[in-house]
């Protein structure tokens, strides 16, 4: 049976897509069949993170509407085995997402893979809720900035009441923390919330933290997700918590500012 | 701590002020999102009413339903007149 985990945030620009294609790759890396489905209607970009943009042929809607199947409209990743990506519609009807539609979708990817990865797009709208309604598994992607937290807090209360587990009162949706584009300098400095510090204001368990990193920028200029770039901080974060997903018990890394010359200690910088 | 840090930080530093902010309003969401749908707009025309007699700005009333055990939910309003208008 399928996993569904959704990967969203409520605010936009925070990481969501980004930490789409890094799971999505890592679990498939892992060995595990995996689809990410671009949810973000109107607004794909899935593709682009991943490098596919110029094999998009068919999309979400034209499967929901019956003028493409799934294997038409599936995109097979060239890099890494057991991937596959389903991008979003770039048509303007917000409502091009049905309920039963995206049921019937995900219904039948659950026969051929192990994950189903929902991109959410931002915000709490229609495309939002459809990405959370029928998950499992939900990555809170936060940054550590206030407007982020807020916006997580009430993503958090989205998917305790407005889901399909709840509505049907099955157990709940496991909630996964994953911070993003954190500063530890400046975290260290006393700019910047801390881990602890979003931890216990969201109370959900932390899977992961990301630091802020050039090599992200770097990856999705290559259309080549992060995750694979195993020299750079991201990148090794991501493997991290890919780990922590499938149940291991990893320590965490880049929480802390690297150590710093003798110099540097004695004038700070 | 370095040297410098120790003349630099005579400001109260951000994240701290950041994360009051943020446990003051997302424990007040957190509570208005469990209550019942119809409490801001009870609270609303609460409002209303008590404005056709009294002047008063909008966040010196306070709703909010509190359960009490299984059987009994208490409505509580809390109205903060202003001085003069007594």
């Amino acid at each position: 049976m399928a996993k569904i985990i959704v990967v969203t945030s409520g605010k936009g620009g925070v990481g969501k897509t980004t930490s789409s294609a890094a799971i999505g790759t890592g679990l498939a890396l892992a060995g595990h069949k995996t689809v990410i489905v671009d949810f973000d209607i109107g607004l794909r970009n899935l593709d682009l993170i991943m490098g596919c943009e110029r094999r998009v042929v068919y999309d979400f809607v034209n499967v929901i509407n019956g003028e493409a199947n799934l294997k038409q409209t599936l995109i097979k990743d060239k890099r890494t085995d057991n991937l596959f990506i389903l991008p979003a519609s770039q048509t303007r009807d917000k409502d091009a997402l049905t309920r039963e539609g995206v049921e019937k979708v995900l219904n039948e990817l659950a026969k051929d893979f192990d994950f189903i990865i929902c991109d959410s797009p931002a915000g709490i709208e229609s495309g939002a809720m459809m990405a959370l309604y029928f998950a499992d598994e939900a990555v809170v992607v936060t940054n550590p900035e206030v407007s982020s937290v807020r916006d997580s807090d009430r993503i958090i209360g989205m998917l305790s009441s407005k889901s399909r587990r709840a509505e049907q009162g099955l157990e709940g949706i496991k909630e996964h923390l994953l911070l993003t584009r954190y500063n530890p300098e400046r975290v260290e400095k006393g700019e910047m919330l801390s881990v602890e510090d979003v931890k216990e204001i969201l109370a959900i368990e932390l899977i992961g933290v990301i630091p802020e990193s050039q090599a992200v920028l770097n990856a999705s200029n290559s259309g080549q997700p992060v995750i694979l770039d195993t020299e750079s901080d991201a990148g090794q974060a991501y493997l991290d918590t890919i780990k922590r997903l499938l149940g291991e018990q990893v320590p965490f890394r880049f929480l802390t500012v690297e150590k710093k010359s003798f110099i540097k200690r004695i004038f700070g910088g | 701590m370095s040297l410098l840090d120790y003349f630099r930080s005579t400001k109260k530093n951000t994240a701290s002020t950041a994360k009051e902010r943020l446990q003051i309003i997302v424990a007040h969401e957190r509570k208005r999102r469990n209550g019942p749908d119809y409490l801001p707009q009870l609270e609303r025309d609460i409002l209303e009413v008590i404005r056709k007699y009294v002047d008063i700005p909008a966040d010196q009333i306070a709703v909010s339903l509190e359960q009490r055990g299984d059987q009994i939910s208490v409505l509580e309003l809390n109205v903060t007149f202003p001085d003069d208008k007594r």
